[in-house]
């Protein structure tokens, strides 16, 4: 719609559909979610009817204990939780252990150093997912926990983020004071530098965590038994064994996203401000 | 994703270092803190990398014998139509997933970069949602909304009139399943990271084409788009490294085989290919050969990047 004001049109004015258009983007984004919703609280049956059930019925308990019946569910969602936190939380103390020490310390070759964790993120790692496999079984870790979360804890993208943040917010005249006091240099670190670039270590791990937490590939391959599953493997059984039944297929899925909407609901802002901060590389 | 591989940018000057080292510990110090990363990454990234060109030269059998055969699976894999129908199924769902997302996310940060839109936050949140979104569960859920008898979809298009479409069985409709996945999983993210390069483009050049004149459209067209270019290049390169190691959506949709995504490999994507041969028939050489093919695609759009970028820095 044009209009011909004879007054300059503002750039800031804001026309109706750009709201339509947002509005629509918004409910394609949540609208798979409600949906998965929807299936898991009603019977199957209704699921599969058109036009379709919109309101949420009370069949959710019921679901989702066919769920924990039919595959060890609890379990899957707390392995992934323990995998999922232990590279978040990993990967943002040792990239800002990293990051600080390219950016802070001064010690031989650390500028070519740098550059060779720069150039890893050019390898794609992802497709030596065979090599990887017979790594992990001479090492004995195959069907293990460890074997998703010790690769998981390697981040060159991570170690450049927090030493920009490091560069950026951490003073140098800080930390000599702090050596003066006599501090050494981890006191220096953990005590100074790093309650500083908490907010961006956070936003990383937090990246690391939901990532983690999604993987499917990896888990995938290394997992065997179903106790060791986690969420979306488990996701992955429920369909295997009940070709039919989607709405239990549903209500797992649902389950397993539970944890990360509660997150995002949470902390989102921070998400949307760390991408919109620093281009951020998932 | 993997990470981009785009031109490594220079490092910024080397900040000036607090204090000297004293005693040999703490002269070590920063070595044990840049360990674990090299540690982690030599063993579970470079090594493996490396030992798939290795693996690749043989006849590795997992539980039996590996027996060096040169080149003979580079010649098998060349000649294998499987390769061939994975490789045209991966470049497909790839066009059909990452053109329309990227469109959508130049639009949709075009209008989001308005200081006055009201709910800016919450139209910025929920797009992010799909990223958050495990794959298995966005899988799981696309294929019911697309089935062919009970799917929402085909219900609504039955409504004005088109007949049900199978969107499982039959080549296009199963590409056209797994890009809408990836495109509702991506598009917010990547309008995101257009959304942070528009805003440093400072808020007087909109204005100062406005009051020449320009409407919403010229905007668009001679201010979004020229300052968002070294974001599309980066993006269609994440997109395309991405999008060639596509693997959990085709192998959740395929219902007819579940490694080889549908009874006549309709969505087989290459990297289902690579698990279908490695870990389905336990053909590690085979498999790694794929990887390796996998590999040199990479590296040829890594270069076709190099190439573009350095011709726009030379257009400026």
């Amino acid at each position: 719609m044009t209009s011909t004001t004879p007054q300059p049109r503002r750039h800031g004015r804001v026309r109706w559909w750009t709201y339509v258009l947002l509005a629509a983007a918004a409910v394609v984004s949540l609208f798979p979610l409600y949906w998965m919703f929807i299936v898991s609280t009603t019977d199957s049956a209704t699921a599969t009817e058109m036009p379709p059930e919109i309101v949420p019925g009370g069949n959710f308990f019921h679901l989702a204990g066919l769920v924990l019946d039919t595959v060890p569910f609890v379990q899957s969602l707390l392995n992934s939780l323990f995998v999922a936190t232990a590279i978040g939380v990993g990967q943002a103390v040792l990239c800002a252990l990293a990051g600080f020490a390219f950016a802070k310390l001064d010690f031989r070759g650390r500028n070519a150093l740098f550059l060779v964790v720069l150039l890893t993120m050019t390898v794609p790692t992802q497709l030596s997912v065979i090599p990887q496999y017979l790594i992990m079984s001479w090492l004995g870790w195959v069907d293990t926990l460890q074997a998703l979360v010790v690769p998981g804890l390697a981040s060159a993208f991570g170690i450049f983020w927090m030493r920009q943040h490091i560069i950026a917010t951490v003073s140098d005249e800080l930390l000599q004071a702090a050596r003066i006091d006599g501090a050494s240099t981890w006191q220096v670190f953990w005590r100074i530098a790093f309650p500083i670039v908490r907010p961006a270590a956070f936003v990383l791990g937090l990246f690391g965590f939901i990532t983690a937490w999604n993987d499917f590939l990896w888990p995938f391959i290394v997992l065997k038994s179903p106790e060791r599953y986690t969420a979306q493997i488990a996701i992955k059984a429920l369909q295997n064994s009940l070709d039919v039944d989607l709405g239990l297929a549903m209500s797992g899925s649902f389950l397993a996203t539970i944890p990360l909407v509660v997150v995002f609901i949470v902390v989102g802002r921070r998400m949307v401000a760390g991408i919109l901060d620093g281009a951020f590389k998932g | 994703m993997v990470a981009a591989l785009t031109p490594v940018r220079p490092a910024t000057p080397p900040p000036p270092a607090f204090g000297k080292t004293r005693g040999l510990g703490e002269r070590l110090s920063p070595y044990a803190y840049i360990a674990p990363f090299f540690v982690i990454f030599a063993a579970f990234g470079l090594f493996p990398f490396a030992f798939t060109f290795y693996v690749a030269l043989f006849d590795w059998n997992p539980i039996g014998d590996q027996e060096f055969i040169g080149t003979d699976n580079f010649v098998r894999m060349l000649g294998d139509p499987r390769f061939w129908n994975a490789t045209r199924n991966t470049v497909s769902i790839w066009a059909l997933s990452t053109i329309p997302q990227l469109l959508i996310a130049l639009l949709l940060a075009h209008v989001l970069n308005n200081a006055r839109l009201r709910f800016a936050l919450f139209f910025r949140m929920s797009m992010l949602v799909p990223y958050v979104t495990s794959v298995a569960a966005t899988a799981i859920v696309f294929v019911q909304l697309f089935d062919r008898d009970f799917g929402l979809l085909n219900w609504l298009l039955g409504l004005v009139g088109v007949a049900p479409i199978d969107f499982v069985q039959t080549t296009w409709g199963s590409h056209l399943l797994i890009a809408a996945m990836v495109t509702w999983r991506w598009f917010g993210y990547t309008t995101l990271l257009y959304l942070a390069s528009l805003q440093a483009v400072p808020r007087a050049v909109y204005e100062a084409a406005a009051i020449d004149g320009a409407g919403p459209w010229q905007q668009f067209r001679h201010i979004t788009v020229p300052s968002l270019r070294p974001m599309i290049i980066f993006t269609v390169v994440t997109s395309t490294i991405g999008g060639l190691q596509i693997f959990t959506e085709p192998l959740l949709v395929g219902t007819g085989g579940p490694q080889s995504c549908g009874v006549v490999r309709q969505c087989q994507t290459l990297t289902l290919f690579l698990y279908e041969q490695g870990f389905g028939q336990f053909q590690f050489g085979y498999g790694s050969a794929v990887g390796v093919a996998l590999f040199v695609m990479v590296v040829a759009i890594a270069a076709i990047n190099y190439l573009l970028s350095t011709r726009i820095k030379a257009d400026r």
